[in-house]
């Protein structure tokens, strides 16, 4: 028996380089020994990509992108379709949970400044998935056309109108209409079944080949490859990623399938934030909701976007609204060019980034929490202010962490 | 491999390197001009273009202080009828609004006046934020708890805190940079009210 599997793995070796890439990538893949619990959100996010696919496929069998049949379509998933309603929450809440993976995933980066050459490209590339995330996340919202997909769709399809001279033509021509309407609802579909999964695919296999090129960082920072056994060659401090991690992340999956499981039959609306109230009114052309918010994942960006009311150096307030939003996601990519502090993980930076990582982290949850609010005049003030704590870690940053006082890296990987 | 690459290229004839640039350039070109049918596709279609007739709306029923809401071309159409204690409030708050006088061109020529309409009780406008496209709510309470002490009546996004008074006019220091948009709008009788066109003849 293991004599066939031999001579059929050969037969395929022969053809395809099947082993040759099992080793490279699995069982002699050499990661650092000393990943912790923030290494299990890379896995978990292909994860919950493989989930997103799956379930989306199976919707698209019974959803209709037109807009007078979008809701009722929904809806008959939702009462229906025999299991609809559990392969819907499956897709509603695999979205939440992709961002939460997906913001820890970053986080990590953050903290072992895993973004530090020499993986600026591999950094860049995420950076690429996550817009992609946030325009899928976007274009799936709007598919149930109740009364959130259809004004949040409004507000977001309005800021490219604030883009001087070329505004309104670009508008409509995202669009296809002068308004919002079946044209652009049919359209977003394509996008969010066709075009961007197939371009996230892409974007996850070059991120995860130049993973590969340069090895994994870990929570000290320092280069594994730089000590190597000299007789194998192998990294004194690496194991193979096959069996040790994926093992590891398979308790990682157990324990994340709990949540997502407790979430799906506990919680699927998450107390309006995973799926909002309004959304299920069907949407009225007519009327804005009293109250209206995006999902949770896009609450801090969306704060941002309503914190400036004054015009200043010559550009209105709306446009600058739009800047910053655009400008509070994009910053994330020159994070490689800004970080100037001589050592990679928080492990051994000093207590000036240790500070502003923390105000960070805080205004972005301040930040988040006040974009599910209405805007008052106390709120708009707070939001203002965070606004500028947000910034300010990025723009000072090659400023504090040149010179915070750090600890010297150690030459091996700490237990 | 990628340094034998490069130095072909430097070993490269002068005609060759013509060759290479040539079409280089010709293929661009081509991508581009078959890219052109799929990107111009994406523009609003005949039918979208086509559906956009104006809307008659009939307002003798239209009792002061209230609005009405009609639909042209997918867009919200205001119709509010004021009463004389809304239009005095017009004149109390022009320091606190960013256009008073309606010099951004947001209205037809008709509608350039401080109470931005035809006939001054009867404001037509489309109920869209300036900001970003939501429909601002109609609070014609005075000064509710929310809205402050100061607020005199006039329209609440509730998207992001734009504000407007009972002519449609933005307040200053919010994130909508200009008043709402006055439609094209004719008066074919007392009763009846075209949206969309200035004269009879083209509805």
């Amino acid at each position: 028996m293991s004599n066939l599997f031999n001579s059929m793995i050969e037969w395929i070796d022969k053809r395809f380089p099947l082993t040759s890439n099992w080793k490279a990538h699995l069982s002699e893949y050499y990661a650092p020994k000393n990943f912790n619990f923030w290494y299990f959100f890379g896995s978990l996010a292909l994860l919950v990509l493989v989930n997103q696919l799956i379930t989306g496929i199976f919707l698209t069998m019974n959803y209709k992108p037109d807009a007078s049949q979008a809701f009722a379509s929904v809806e008959y998933i939702m009462r229906d379709v025999d299991y609809g309603w559990l392969i819907r929450y499956m897709h509603s809440t695999g979205a939440s949970m992709f961002f939460v993976v997906v913001y820890l995933h970053m986080f990590r980066g953050m903290l072992y400044g895993s973004y530090r050459k020499p993986r600026e490209l591999l950094w860049l590339v995420g950076m690429c998935i996550f817009f992609v995330l946030m325009a899928l996340a976007f274009t799936g919202y709007i598919l149930p056309w109740g009364q959130m997909s259809y004004w949040g769709a409004q507000v977001i399809v309005s800021m490219f109108g604030a883009i001087p001279v070329i505004g309104d033509t670009l508008q409509q021509w995202l669009l296809g209409d002068f308004t919002l309407s079946d044209a652009a609802l049919n359209r977003f579909f394509a996008y969010h079944v066709v075009t961007l999964p197939l371009v996230l695919l892409v974007l996850v296999f070059v991120h995860i080949l130049a993973l590969h090129e340069t090895g994994s960082n870990n929570p000290d920072g320092i280069e594994i490859k730089e000590n190597k056994n000299s007789s194998t060659g192998i990294p004194v401090d690496g194991i193979p990623f096959h069996p040790y991690y994926t093992v590891k992340d398979i308790v990682g999956v157990v324990v994340f399938l709990f949540v997502f499981c407790g979430i799906i039959f506990f919680a699927p609306e998450m107390g309006g934030y995973f799926l909002e109230y309004n959304n299920f009114i069907p949407a009225n052309t007519l009327q804005t909701p009293d109250h209206i918010a995006p999902v949770w994942y896009f609450t801090p960006y969306y704060s941002m976007l309503r914190a400036v009311t004054v015009n200043f150096l010559g550009i209105e307030a709306k446009l600058w609204g739009v800047i910053l939003m655009a400008g509070s996601v994009m910053i994330f990519c020159l994070l490689p060019w800004l970080d100037r502090s001589p050592v990679k993980s928080v492990r051994y930076k000093g207590p000036y980034f240790k500070i502003a990582l923390t105000l960070f982290v805080i205004s972005f949850f301040v930040l988040g929490w006040l974009g599910t609010k209405s805007p008052t005049p106390l709120y708009t003030l707070l939001a203002q202010i965070f606004t500028v704590i947000y910034f300010a870690f990025f723009i000072l940053m090659p400023w504090y962490s040149k010179i915070d006082k750090t600890k010297p890296e150690p030459k091996r990987l700490q237990e | 491999m990628m340094a034998d690459s490069f130095s072909i290229s430097e070993k490269m004839s002068g005609r060759r390197k013509f060759l290479v640039a040539a079409t280089s350039v010709a293929g661009g070109v081509a991508g581009a001009a078959i890219a052109t049918p799929f990107l111009l596709s994406m523009m609003p279609s005949e039918r979208a273009k086509a559906a956009g007739a104006p809307v008659e709306v009939d307002i003798s029923k239209l009792e002061p202080g209230m609005l009405l809401m009609v639909e042209w071309r997918g867009r919200v159409v205001w119709i509010l009828s004021r009463t004389p204690e809304m239009l005095e409030t017009l004149g109390k708050l022009e320091d606190e609004l960013a256009d008073p006088n309606s010099d951004k061109n947001q209205q037809p020529e008709y509608a350039k006046n401080r109470t931005r309409s035809i006939k001054p009780e009867i404001l037509v406008t489309e109920g869209i934020c300036t900001h970003l496209g939501c429909s601002p709510v109609f609070r014609k309470d005075i000064a509710p708890a929310d809205l402050g002490p100061d607020w005199l009546g006039g329209f609440f996004c509730p998207c992001h805190g734009s504000k407007f008074d009972l002519a449609g006019r933005v307040y200053k220091h919010v994130p909508a940079p200009t008043n709402m948009v006055v439609p094209p709008h004719v008066y074919l009788s007392d009763s009846r009210l075209l949206i969309g066109s200035e004269s009879e003849g083209s509805a």
